[in-house]
């Protein structure tokens, strides 16, 4: 009967629940898309770096990173590689020889990264053949280069044109070559757009004269979120005087820390959310309290007893919450969806401010189920907490002065 | 014998509201109300009739003096045991009806025994008892706004009814209905008092409610100025 009552008081005032149903409605989506491209956001920002290159663990020789130099490199070891592998957590791992080179061209030079990768598996880790925009993805034994677009476009250099890379190989030895571009591709950071080259393994260990030496190895895991987890394990795991194993948040913690910072910054951004979607609930549930003091006071007279009459009270609130937050995530879930399949680019100075502090111009959305059911359930909660204004009321109802009102 | 028992018993009852200028609503009021008495509370508007009914139903404390249902004394008792005797013990109509609007008239009169937490069999029983009384069975699945203002109140009678209390207070019954109506309702009350020997209290301006009661007292400024007994109790002929 107490349901019953609940869920018949729910449609007596129809406007009144529509307008509260509405507020928690609006409350939900907003706060599922503000969370859905924060989250989108960051998730795209790692993404491009961590995803895209750098990968989320990484074994070196040890001091590799605080010293970058081909000389720190190591054997191409199979051994290793089937070891790792057999990690559980280890979905794949691939090869890389990095090493500083100067790029240039008839009239351009600049310092880049020159890679060289195994094309078909880092395109299984990295997804590298996604980036391509024009000419040809490589191919194991081309004597070919691919470059980013921000290092062509510096260079003037354009498809099939000839890049000329020089360095310093392995152990003092002069590196120099010429390559044709066989294909450009786009990063989403500007920061990697702006000086990478991508040769073929084999190749880059010719031009360095570091045969069967690599620099890292590239870890794609099955649950990113374990990264660091991962990477002190295989530490651990690995001999301490010859490998270092680090997870992304330790080669990059600057990234990490932006990110980090992001979260704090949303996170008080979306509590102030919170806050004024409480008010809004809360200016509901009071119009609603006060609308029905009389009715509320001739309850308690005929005998209800107070913790019943809150438990209805309640119940009509779990009623309204609850449909307010379905019909939220269902309303937010096709914006986001639309959202996620065209996302928001920035354009003029607020693009070239953006990429001009390393993050990618363009709004993306998350449609990661945790964003749905986290804000439904925060809102949920909040207008849960909200019901307990009435459930206060009536505890300190008088039923006289209530059915004077 | 029964009907030689007080049902409600007030002593040096009083009610003073706080202020600058205290109000004295109700004045030392000693009452003594027998089980089965039809009573008419009378006086102009401001008297203090529908505080002393709250002081009576338990709805409000008095400031002095007690008062006392079939034997127990309840100004003394808290407000949440407060509920529960109002639950167990006293009938209210209001002058509104004060029904439940999402319920139906059924529903309306089982509700009371449902938070007394009597089996379904016996509401069910209790319930059509109830609807036959008020002659209501027909309209039994409508809700209030489905029913006339006389037919609403012969449903908070029944709901009044339905825990079984000890008395029934009716604040201006017959107030919002029209006089044939109001007849009808009258006429309801006048044979559920005799048949079933329930002790009605009523509030009323309505001199047809005054011509059906057994005993009328007017309250004049918050005190009793005239209890009369003009007629007696069914089951004392």
């Amino acid at each position: 009967m107490l349901l019953k009552l609940a869920w018949r008081n729910l449609w007596r005032n129809k406007r009144r629940s529509i307008i509260t149903i509405s507020a928690i409605v609006f409350a939900v989506v907003l706060s599922v898309l503000l969370d859905s491209v924060k989250k989108g956001l960051l998730d795209k920002m790692k993404e491009n770096v961590v995803g895209f290159y750098h990968g989320y663990v990484q074994v070196h020789r040890n001091g590799y990173w605080d010293d970058k130099t081909i000389d720190n490199s190591f054997d191409y070891d199979s051994m290793l590689i089937a070891s790792l592998q057999r990690r559980e957590e280890v979905d794949e791992v691939i090869p890389r020889l990095e090493s500083f080179v100067l790029a240039a061209s008839e009239s351009m030079s600049k310092g880049s990264m020159l890679v060289g990768v195994d094309p078909e598996k880092e395109d299984a880790v990295t997804t590298l053949k996604s980036k391509l925009i024009k000419g040809n993805y490589l191919q194991d034994g081309d004597h070919a280069v691919m470059v980013t677009t921000g290092l062509a476009d510096y260079l003037r250099l354009g498809l099939n044109d000839s890049l000329v890379v020089l360095g310093q190989g392995y152990h003092g030895v002069s590196a120099a070559g010429k390559y044709p571009i066989k294909g450009l591709i786009k990063f989403g950071s500007p920061e990697l757009n702006k000086g990478l080259i991508y040769l073929p393994i084999g190749e880059s260990q010719h031009l360095f004269g570091a045969d069967n030496k690599v620099t890292a190895f590239v870890l794609k895991l099955d649950n990113i979120r374990e990264a660091q987890k991962t990477s002190e394990e295989l530490g651990a795991m690995l001999p301490h005087d010859e490998y270092e194993t680090m997870s992304w948040q330790q080669m990059l913690p600057e990234l990490d820390q932006v990110i980090q910072g992001e979260e704090a910054e949303n996170k008080i951004f979306q509590v102030v959310l919170y806050m004024l979607i409480a008010f809004g609930i809360f200016g509901t549930i009071l119009m609603m309290t006060m609308e029905r003091q009389f009715e509320f006071g001739v309850m308690v007279a005929i005998g209800m007893n107070k913790a019943m009459l809150s438990l209805v009270v309640v119940l009509e609130n779990i009623f309204l919450s609850i449909l307010g937050a379905i019909v939220g995530v269902m309303v937010s879930l096709p914006v986001v969806l639309y959202l996620y399949r065209f996302p928001v680019s920035l354009s003029g100075q607020l693009a070239e401010a953006y990429e001009n502090f390393g993050m990618e111009p363009i709004y993306y959305f998350s449609t990661d189920a945790v964003v749905f059911y986290t804000q439904g359930l925060v809102v949920l909660s909040l207008a849960l907490v909200l019901a307990f204004y009435p459930v206060f009321k009536i505890w300190k109802l008088n039923p006289v002065a209530a059915m004077q009102s | 014998m029964e009907n030689d028992t007080p049902v409600i018993v007030t002593e040096q009852l009083s009610k003073i509201y706080p202020g600058p200028v205290p109000v004295h609503a109700v004045n030392d009021v000693d009452l003594k109300v027998m089980k089965g008495e039809f009573t008419a509370l009378v006086g102009p508007s401001g008297s203090g009739k529908t505080t002393l009914l709250n002081l009576i139903g338990g709805l409000d404390y008095p400031s002095n003096g007690k008062v006392w249902i079939r034997g127990q004394e309840i100004s003394s008792l808290s407000k949440s045991a407060l509920i529960e005797y109002r639950l167990n013990n006293i009938g209210f109509v209001f002058q509104a009806y004060n029904l439940i609007p999402v319920l139906t008239a059924r529903e309306n009169i089982e509700f009371v025994m449902l938070l007394q937490k009597k089996s379904k069999q016996e509401r069910d029983r209790r319930v059509m008892e109830l609807l036959k009384e008020v002659d209501l069975v027909d309209q039994q699945n409508k809700r209030p706004g489905q029913l006339s203002g006389g037919q609403q109140q012969r449903v908070a009678v029944a709901r009044a009814l339905a825990s079984k209390p000890a008395f029934i207070l009716a604040d201006e019954p017959t107030a919002n209905l029209d006089s044939t109506t109001a007849g009808n309702l009258l006429d309801t009350m006048v044979r559920l008092n005799h048949e079933e020997n329930m002790t009605f209290i009523f509030s009323t301006h309505d001199q047809r409610v005054i011509d059906r009661a057994h005993r009328v007292i007017t309250l004049v400024d918050g005190s009793i100025a005239r209890d009369q007994i003009v007629a007696v109790p069914s089951d004392h002929h």
